[in-house]
């Protein structure tokens, strides 16, 4: 009953979608016709209705998950009556199906938010904006109610469900999927509002200011999404890994790229009226962007091709949503950019000038990693198969990467539209003798590669250069939107650190250890206390109990498990982790060792001491503090200056009351 | 469901090895470094750009897939024995084909994804002098 209500929601959720986009689009004609406005009146609340119906939707999921429903199919595919109940909820977006309700559900939720909160633009192009997101909207209500439904019953219930990975029973499946999620379909607000302004042909500072908290707030999401799937990825995997360059990584990363440039010049155009085409092209990639994520990720496709070909019909689907919305998008675009002008001119050594530096290498950045995940799976198509990987990305990545980070610390430091390098010489020099002396003190330091060696030196550079915008202010007095760019900067130098540090000295060991021995990494000496039995809700584990001790101070115990599950029937690592403020240990147990004959049983020990690795994702989360700050800071602004306007209005109307007496 | 019924055996006799689902133990370098630390280091760093063929995504020095445990018992002994991490990784690509090398050759397939880049490179140079030239 549950799941038919939510299959009924969603449907009317499609209804809606088709109602606002239509009362959107002649709401839009009308309005250039003659001016009125009446069916105007039904795009808001159709947007927000809308939304509470996609919500509503999503609750019937989570409950048919919650009470392990195994008439329904995708429950008795994906979850199982023994799970603890946290991993039978997030099970219900740990699928193609659920995951892609959570995302209709964001982006209906978001669509909604924008109706009720945005007042600020003319309500024209508000129309426009909600058409458009009900357009996007209606094709992934078609794609899930046609082709993934997640309501579907079985003919005969299941007896027991087929459970869910045992890699995803963890609790980063219950926030990382909705975190990247709000950032994702967040940019849809984006790409609508990129749209509506090419419809209505008005970009201007005042659109740039309302784009950009919906931008910021994505962004922010994308952030910790992303931060988190890597620390996800790192301690679950049982390697030591925190970024693989696999292409559903890639897919969260594109976005992040083309944001993080969409962020930056709508800071100019809201600024300086200048970027205009720009910006609006950067919108509409951005959400491209996150689209093209969800193909790789849902279409099969990053399988094989040819798993693709076998079974194309969902694949199909999202590719030719794809195609309408980013070619529709790109087609308007062609054709309004002329109308566009390009705003006003500055000059290189400017705010501006760092930032289109900054913008050009961060699209190409974008460029590089869209071309690695994309490339292999073209060949394949052709029958040959290549892997692109670490090797190809991190020194081509580099090199647009590295100058970027050089000129992310000086262009906070130069004036608006015009200024010079002479002013700033001291500050420059400074930075310079930083980047020098954290070269020579990290080759002093041991035999470090060159792109790590180079991160140290430029994370050193970086951070300084981050906080060097307060310098000589009242720091009660600095508007928190700045405080917003310092943390933001300063976060990527920390993690930038962290990343360099991590790949420069990182220790591995691995040991075969009977219980009773020890072995060592890094400043660590670790002994195997004991190996025993453990057992959970759903698995069993050989677990291990491992003294370390540093060569100052008491020993700590760590306790790997080595998990089987039985549902379904798998094996994973359980690391765990010791952090220290200046790195981490990461200890894994394996399987037993192979036996050797006589001797007594010794066990598989993984263990690793990670300087500084920690800080890559202290880093990711400065990182969106500071965009949250940038979003409390601009929002603030605005509404005071909101508060002032009506004031001053209020206080003319008074006046012109009083004038006549 | 044969390996359900192995898992519930495994859970009664929780003591037993639970390498013994692996019908043969892994090779000895599978899980054991050289003891040369420069060699292990090189065959370290050999590891982490050799895609791990029945793994979705991960190098060999990144998974417990036995067929990776294979591979890096391969590279550590081909180190220690005085091969250079190039002979290896040519020896591995003649036998897997060049899918198994994270890091693209330049070839008759691949040359777009070094020429791109560098077309990027020059239309970023090309945007910025057509932006700042006249007024710099």
């Amino acid at each position: 009953m549950i799941a038919e209500l939510g299959l009924a929601a969603l449907w009317l959720a499609a209804a809606l979608a088709v109602l606002q986009l239509v009362a959107g689009a002649l709401a839009v004609r009308q309005d250039a016709a003659s001016g009125e406005t009446g069916i105007a009146d039904l795009t808001r609340p159709a947007t927000i209705v809308q939304g509470v119906f996609a919500a509503l939707s999503f609750v019937a999921l989570l409950y048919v998950f919650a009470i392990t429903d195994l008439s329904v199919k995708l429950v008795a595919d994906n979850s199982h009556s023994l799970k603890p109940m946290i991993y039978k909820l997030s099970g219900a977006w740990g699928n193609h199906e659920g995951s892609m309700l959570l995302w209709v559900t964001v982006l209906a939720a978001s669509g909604a938010l924008i109706a009720v909160v945005e007042r600020r633009l003319p309500e024209r192009m508000m129309q426009a904006v909600l058409a458009a997101q009900g357009f996007v909207a209606l094709g992934f209500y078609a794609f899930l109610l046609l082709s993934s439904n997640p309501f579907e019953r079985l003919p005969i219930p299941a007896q027991e469900g087929a459970g869910l990975n045992p890699l995803l029973q963890d609790i980063g499946l219950a926030f990382h999927p909705p975190t990247l999620y709000l950032g994702y379909v967040g940019l849809s607000v984006a790409f609508s509002f990129a749209v509506g302004a090419l419809i209505t042909r008005q970009v201007t500072p005042e659109f740039a200011r309302a784009m950009r908290p919906w931008v910021l707030g994505a962004w922010v999401f994308l952030t910790l999404g992303i931060t988190a799937g890597s620390y996800w990825a790192y301690y679950e995997l049982g390697w030591g890994g925190w970024w693989f360059w696999d292409p559903v990584e890639n897919a969260s990363l594109m976005p992040w790229l083309a944001a993080t440039a969409l962020l930056h010049s709508t800071s100019v155009l809201a600024a300086r009226d200048a970027l205009r085409a720009w910006t609006i092209m950067l919108g509409v990639v951005a959400f491209s962007m996150s689209m093209l994520g969800t193909f790789l990720v849902r279409s099969g496709i990053l399988t094989s091709v040819h798993a693709f070909a076998v079974d194309p019909q969902r694949g199909t689907f999202i590719l030719f949503l794809l195609a309408i919305y980013i070619g529709g998008a790109l087609l308007l675009f062609a054709l309004r950019a002329g109308a566009v002008s390009e705003g006003a001119r500055f000059s290189v050594a400017s705010r501006e000038g760092a930032l289109v530096v900054n913008n050009v290498l961060l699209s190409a950045i974008l460029a590089v990693v869209l071309l690695g995940t994309l490339y292999p799976l073209l060949t394949e198509a052709f029958d040959v198969r290549v892997s692109v990987g670490p090797p190809y990305f991190n020194p081509v990545g580099a090199i647009f990467a590295l100058p970027m980070v050089a000129v992310m610390a000086v262009g906070p430091l130069l004036r608006w539209r015009r200024d010079g390098f002479g002013r700033i010489r001291r500050e420059l020099a400074l930075m310079g003798a930083v980047l020098v002396a954290a070269l020579i003190l990290v080759s002093l330091i041991g035999e470090v590669a060159f792109l790590p060696l180079l991160g140290l030196a430029l994370a050193a550079m970086l951070a300084l250069a981050s906080v060097m915008p307060l310098r000589g202010r009242n720091l009660r007095r600095v508007p928190i939107a700045t405080w917003g760019m310092v943390f933001g900067h300063l976060g990527l130098a920390v993690a930038l650190f962290g990343m360099a540090s991590e790949s420069a000295f990182t220790k591995e060991r691995l040991a075969a250890l009977a219980p009773g021995e020890e072995t060592t990494v890094g400043p660590w000496a670790v002994t195997l206390d004991q190996i025993a039995p453990a057992a959970g809700a759903n698995w069993t584990a050989m677990e291990a109990r491992l003294s370390a001790r540093l060569e100052i101070g008491d020993p700590i115990v760590l306790t790997p498990q080595h998990r089987t599950f039985w549902a379904p029937p798998q094996q994973t690592a359980e690391s765990v982790l010791a952090t220290r403020w200046n790195g981490q240990l990461y200890a894994v147990i394996g399987n037993q060792a192979g036996a050797t004959g006589a001797g007594p049983e010794r066990w598989q020990v993984r263990l690793w001491w990670k300087p500084f690795v920690t800080w890559i994702w202290y880093g990711g989360v400065l990182i969106a503090l500071g965009g949250a700050l940038a979003l409390i800071g601009h929002v603030q602004a605005d509404w005071r200056r909101r508060l002032v306007r009506r004031k001053a209005a209020a206080r003319r109307q008074e006046m012109g009351r009083e004038q006549p007496t | 469901m044969r390996s359900l019924c192995l898992s519930l055996v495994l859970a009664l006799f929780a003591f037993a090895p639970l390498a013994a689902q692996q019908s043969v133990p892994p090779a000895p370098f599978a899980y054991r470094q050289l003891d040369n630390p420069g060699e292990e280091a090189l065959a370290q760093e050999l590891m982490e750009t050799l895609r791990c063929l029945t793994c979705q995504s991960q190098s060999i020095a990144d998974s417990d897939a036995p067929m990776a445990g294979d591979m890096r018992h391969q590279v550590r002994i081909r180190i220690a024995a005085g091969e250079s991490p190039e002979e290896i990784r040519s020896w591995l690509m003649q036998r897997y084909g060049d899918y198994v090398s994270y890091r693209p050759e330049v070839s008759a397939t691949t040359w777009p994804l070094f020429a791109v880049p560098v077309l990027i490179l020059i239309a970023a140079l090309a945007i910025f002098r057509r932006r700042f030239a006249r007024r710099a």
